[in-house]
């Protein structure tokens, strides 16, 4: 059976207007989708307009022409269907964990007890009772980000867009946190689209990829990816693995080739 | 997708005894500051004080000039008694709380505001820009002319010494608020309002406290021009009506007692930011 689609980006370009009326080409005719509790990845060089992308589907950002839709409605500015993880911690630090995964679910109106209940469920999902109490200055990066995935979960978006997330952790903790998410898009099939620069990663985590290309960004390839089994740490090292790793980097290495013999 | 139909999965097998595990809240931090800070400001306390001692009791310097530390305490003593000390104190302290209360309810909407809107900014920033290299001073006739010689002469003194920097100051404060944190309650749902009231304000309060601080501190500045003319009481005219009298023991009580409510009332303030923002996390915090 086919499955929903759950976002649409139709012909995505963003025009910036720089300095004495220079115009900076971010994204061009952009084109992806999203099914129902599909994990989706982009990938691409740094530089070529990920976070401009996932930004104007977040709402924080306008498209200067193209649409974004969800669910078939088109979408303008940001909203609880559509929740966000960012690379930065974004936690709000005079919050404790439970105020802050409660955030979302306050901001609804939803009454307090029920708001406790739903956000120490979510809580337990990312692997964090007990530190309900804990201030964000108390916690390890990992532990931060597990917050803000806790708490945008608790907000039961539509779709999960996820920017870099994992980029300011260590390696290890990193593994950790590529896991724990596979494991939570298994286990809630919560729809994810995720950004990153990291070709690891998007092989570990994608059910397709979407391969963008430098400057002004726009869809280069789209790579399905099967791995046999669950998706964890020994999935680096099959050869299926290696072998979309392999094809992912001749296109990435490519695009900086050919940016290296533009300048 | 979460809707109904799905109940939320058990646990996860938590991974945090991998690469995470380490910091745990409730931990036992390291005071800020040793007895050794303490010890070195009440070194320089000392030192300040043995000096004047020397030059006073020495008798290098000309009791006129410098009047001896028994002397001023005395003076002190004597005030305390008929009761002037507190009168002039309490006197110079409402005004000076007055005053800058006043310029911290105008300067907070504003200079939130002025952060958040760019109209709004470019509408109000050149005024105000203007306004603050006003010397006050040169506007002391001015405000004799308008209001008169009654307090509310006073208070706007205090009110235009103070205002147009803490606009200036808490629109700075409030612009440096993590774009990161703003964009995450937008996504999460919140509005405009809520954003303000819910993220902006509480991120910005250190800031806001340490604003205060400090522009408090120039009310007394502006407390002794606003005690200058047309007084009759107040620390700021007990010290001007000293000099005519070369009375400079009482000058220097003066100035002892507003450097000590000063310290009093930094010491407050620094106890007020730890209450309402518990959660600031300082350079010094060993991390």
């Amino acid at each position: 059976m086919e499955k929903k689609l759950k976002l649409q980006v139709k012909n995505l370009t963003r025009i910036y207007e720089s300095g004495g009326g220079n115009q900076v080409t971010a994204i061009q005719n952009v084109n992806l989708e999203v099914k129902e509790s599909e994990f989706v990845m982009i990938v691409g060089p740094s530089g070529c307009g990920k976070t401009t992308l996932i930004n104007i589907i977040g709402g924080l950002d306008t498209a200067t022409s193209g649409q974004v839709l969800l669910e078939g409605r088109p979408v303008s500015g940001p909203g609880a269907d559509r929740g966000m993880v960012f690379q930065g911690y974004s936690l709000f630090p005079w919050l404790s964990v439970q105020k802050n995964v409660e955030f979302g679910l306050k901001m609804k109106g939803m009454p307090a007890a029920e708001r406790a209940q739903t956000a120490k469920r979510y809580i337990d999902l990312v692997g964090l009772g007990g530190f309900e109490n804990a201030l964000p200055k108390q916690l390890s990066g990992g532990m931060k980000q597990r917050v803000a995935i806790a708490r945008t979960l608790a907000n039961e978006p539509e779709i999960l867009l996820m920017d870099e997330p994992f980029g300011a952790l260590d390696a290890q903790t990193r593994v950790v946190m590529q896991e724990l998410l596979a494991q939570i898009s298994r286990r809630t099939g919560t729809t994810i689209l995720f950004i990153t620069h990291d070709i690891d990663e998007a092989v570990l985590l994608g059910q397709r990829i979407y391969v963008m290309s430098r400057r002004p960004g726009t869809v280069r390839d789209v790579i399905e990816v099967s791995l046999p089994g669950e998706r964890n740490h020994n999935s680096l090292v099959q050869p299926e693995f290696l072998e979309t790793k392999k094809k992912i980097m001749d296109m990435l290495w490519q695009e900086s080739n050919d940016a290296a013999m533009d300048r | 997708m979460m809707d109904g139909t799905n109940t939320i999965p058990e646990p996860l097998n938590s991974a945090k005894t991998k690469a995470e595990e380490g910091r745990r809240p409730g931990g036992k931090k390291k005071k800020r500051e040793g007895v050794s800070g303490k010890m070195l400001s009440l070194t320089c306390f000392v030192l300040l004080v043995g000096l004047w001692c020397a030059g006073s009791y020495g008798g290098w310097v000309s009791d006129i000039f410098l009047p001896s530390p028994t002397a001023v305490l005395e003076k002190i003593i004597s005030m305390a008694k008929d009761g002037s000390l507190w009168a002039n104190c309490w006197e110079s302290t409402s005004r000076v709380l007055i005053g800058w209360v006043w310029s911290v309810i105008i300067a907070l909407p504003m200079g939130m505001l002025m952060a958040n809107s760019k109209k709004f900014s470019a509408f109000v920033q050149p005024i105000i820009e203007f306004a603050r290299y006003l010397p006050v001073v040169a506007l002391v006739p001015l405000t004799l002319l308008y209001l008169g010689i009654g307090e509310t002469q006073k208070y706007t003194i205090i009110f235009l010494g103070t205002f147009f920097q803490l606009v200036l100051m808490i629109c700075d404060t409030v612009s440096s608020v993590d774009k990161n944190m703003i964009n995450a309650a937008r996504t999460l749902g919140a509005g405009r309002f809520q954003v303000y009231k819910e993220v902006i304000f509480p991120a910005a309060l250190p800031g806001l406290m340490d604003d205060f601080r400090l522009t408090i501190g120039w009310a007394w500045t502006y407390l002794v021009v606003a005690e200058m003319v047309a007084a009759s009481n107040g620390l700021g005219y007990m010290i001007l009506r000293s000099q005519r009298y070369l009375a400079t023991d009482t000058i220097f009580a003066g100035l002892i007692l507003i450097g000590l409510i000063g310290l009093l009332t930094d010491w407050l303030f620094r106890i007020l930011t730890r209450i309402v923002a518990p959660w600031q996390e300082r350079l010094t915090d060993a991390k």
